[in-house]
């Protein structure tokens, strides 16, 4: 009977990890049924970012105020996990505190926790505010309405109560080392509980145990539904930005991909020793598809991306298209992505396979006037704290719609026939091209 | 025009079995736009003061593929790519310098994966280098003390990382440069970018030059100076929509440099 609650805990630990486990190899899975990347540049200069851009959040604090309390909520976070460890080995083992015996590095450790605790408290009550008081633009936009919106605030409310609790469990436990409440050992200091405290030093030793325990459990319990929340959610860049980061690109920005399977249609038309009219060859792969029309046609790193992304809206924020009021938000295409993944996972899940749904990302989720809103300026791209690359997307929708559907708006196919024919975007002949050096 | 602008070609150069330090790369803006021809002008005019031996390819260039490959045609980028890397290549061309960011971005990032490797620099880049290496004055003259602000063009700020080079120019112009709030690395586009030069904005509750005009005219500048074909008219043609093109000009720097002495 008294290994019961050890017990229970294990079940706990055991249903929370494995449910979690099973959804992220659903992820993997996912970002698997992309086309296979081609990864270039050095595993330093990579390794580099992750430091800089993912662990030194050098590009969150582009914006001062969201910066810093992102990074108080992210040490926080992190720092406050330590904490977690002991959690499981005490339920684990049915100790209190099994840490304690590091004596003073505990206390401090404690103290350093309970600090954190209210600082993130502190953040993320500023972070509801900001979204929910100041109503700041970058969360109020369209594609923000309804789960997007609620689940940026759960994320916050989760965090509340998870400080909340952790505070109240250690509140009622200096009450109770004090009492010398047998199993209570007297370890930490308790700098922020300790002024909760004064609350709880009239109830009896009994009620102090169940606050304390009730606080305990909660608290590893919130902490498990919160690791599994992340996968319904979009806060999985907690885990994803670092691999994110360290699959950015590293090619300067104005870099565009380069189509291979049109590199090779191209020499073949410029190759005077090819016959024109030859079947192709026992065997052949079919070339393959210009450009993406689903997210199975963009790349593994793409459809990370499109996990990764928490829906800032720094993006959308900075892109010139969204400012003067155009369809195009880059946030909305990362969002759509990840939805129209989910979609095929889904659908995978159900019939083994994928079947075609007569669906696809181009159309159903992000339409051509999205596409074409885009000045290729590079804002969001810049912008991204994670290294997110919305405009890669779009220029790969762009080729399947110019190439492969010849959808382009007709002042660009005017444009286009010109640079065939006279090779400059206008009707000019390419024989008049030094013509201002004689001009006056 | 009353002074003549010495312009050979690669052509020419050929045939007298000679090499150009440089190939000044015009594009198609530079070439066939009415306002781009004269920053070509003043370009060649600092070229030729500064005693560089540079040529052009004149009819022999094409486009460079920029707004094929942005618009998604990758099909015609890449025929227009392989053409103009056949000619530059047959020349053995080593250096280019071009006044267009779009043409620069993609002859030095996108063509050497199509064969073409060349070192390619931005005319301001260029210019720069000319300054440090004193073969070229750049003083106030007239635009000492004005009140200029730069507009960052995007292909050459944040798709290729250059802020500095502009931006040294126009010191050395002795003015008084007044950033807007949204520059460098934040620099808000023109709205030209991507294409969209030959298109109708798609529909919104603004253009993005006017946005982009409405914050450089918070600056209270003189002069708005560019650094591309395509900023300069989108920049030009939002200050025309605010009426305030008596009293504010969008010049390039290269213009700039050329009028301060008065070449």
């Amino acid at each position: 009977m008294q290994y019961i609650s050890n017990i229970l805990f294990l079940l706990l630990l055991i249903a929370g990890i494995g449910y979690f486990t099973k959804n992220i190899r659903k992820v993997i899975r996912n970002i698997k049924l992309g086309r296979k990347p081609h990864v270039t540049g050095n595993n330093k200069e990579r390794w580099g970012n992750v430091i800089r851009i993912a662990l030194g959040q050098s590009k969150m604090v582009v914006r001062p105020v969201a910066g810093l309390l992102h990074i108080i909520v992210y040490v926080g976070f992190i720092v406050i996990n330590i904490e977690v460890l002991e959690i499981i080995i005490d339920g684990l083992f049915g100790t209190h505190r099994i840490f304690s015996s590091l004596g003073i590095v505990y206390d401090y450790l404690i103290a350093t926790f309970e600090i954190l605790a209210l600082l993130v408290l502190i953040g993320v009550i500023a972070f509801w505010i900001r979204r929910n008081i100041q109503k700041l633009k970058r969360f109020w936009s369209s594609e923000m309405k309804g789960w997007p919106k609620n689940d940026g605030n759960f994320i916050l409310y989760f965090e509340m109560v998870l400080m909340i609790l952790f505070l109240t469990m250690n509140a009622s436990d200096q009450v109770l080392q004090q009492m010398g409440s047998a199993h209570f050992t007297k370890a930490g200091i308790f700098p922020i509980s300790s002024l909760i405290a004064p609350f709880f030093e009239n109830f009896s030793e009994a009620t102090l145990i169940i606050i304390e325990r009730t606080a305990w459990w909660l608290h590893i319990f919130g902490i498990l539904v919160f690791l599994n929340y992340l996968y319904f959610s979009k806060h999985l860049h907690i885990m994803l930005a670092f691999p994110n980061v360290y699959f950015g690109k590293l090619v300067p920005k104005g870099k565009f991909k380069n189509n291979e399977s049109v590199t090779k249609e191209v020499k073949l038309m410029m190759d005077p020793n090819v016959d024109p009219f030859a079947a192709p060859a026992e065997g052949a792969e079919t070339p393959a598809k210009f450009g993406a029309s689903d997210v199975m046609d963009l790349s593994q790193i793409q459809l990370l991306n499109a996990y990764t992304c928490t829906e800032c809206g720094r993006c959308t924020s900075e892109c010139p298209a969204n400012q003067t009021g155009k369809k195009l938000s880059p946030r909305k295409i990362m969002m759509d992505t990840r939805d129209r993944l989910e979609e095929v996972g889904k659908n995978i899940d159900t019939n083994g396979e994928f079947k075609p749904d007569s669906k696809q990302l181009l159309g159903d989720y992000i339409s051509h006037e999205e596409l074409w809103a885009c000045t290729t300026c590079n804002a969001c791209v810049e912008a991204c704290p994670v290294s997110i690359d919305p405009l890669s997307i779009i220029m790969e929708m762009r080729q399947y719609l110019v190439m492969e559907q010849s959808a382009a708006p007709n002042e660009l196919n005017i444009t286009m026939t010109n640079i065939e024919n006279n090779g400059a975007p206008w009707p000019f002949n390419q024989m008049d091209r030094l013509n201002w050096k004689e001009e006056a | 025009m009353s002074e003549t602008i010495k312009v050979p070609t690669m052509a020419e150069y050929m045939t007298q079995g000679k090499q150009p330090e440089v190939l000044f790369w015009v594009g198609c803006a530079g070439s066939f736009d009415d306002r781009a021809k004269k920053i070509t002008k003043a370009f060649v005019k600092l070229l030729n003061s500064a005693g560089v031996d540079f040529a052009v390819l004149g009819t022999e260039e094409s486009c460079s593929g920029d707004p094929a490959k942005r618009a998604g045609n990758e099909f015609l980028f890449q025929m227009q790519a392989m053409g103009n890397i056949e000619v530059m290549n047959a020349y053995k061309v080593k250096k280019i310098v071009t006044a267009c960011p779009h043409c620069f971005n993609t002859i030095k990032n996108e063509y050497p994966e199509l064969g073409g490797n060349y070192e390619v620099m931005h005319h301001t880049q260029f210019l720069k280098r000319l300054l440090n290496e004193g073969r070229l004055k750049v003083e106030g003259g007239k635009f000492k003390g004005k009140r200029i602000t730069f507009h960052d063009p995007c292909y050459l700020g944040r798709a290729n990382g250059e802020y500095e080079a502009p931006r040294e120019l126009l010191q050395k112009l002795e003015v008084e440069l007044v950033e807007m709030k949204r520059c460098k690395t934040r620099g808000l586009c023109c709205g030209a970018g991507g294409a969209q030069m030959f298109k109708e904005p798609e529909a919104g509750n603004k253009d993005i030059n006017i946005e982009r005009t409405e914050e450089a005219l918070e600056t209270k500048p003189e002069i708005i100076a560019a650094g591309c074909p395509f900023c300069n008219t989108m920049m030009t043609d939002g200050v025309k929509g605010k009426e305030k093109e008596n009293d504010i000009q969008v010049m390039d720097i290269a213009e700039m440099i050329a009028n301060a002495e008065e070449l």
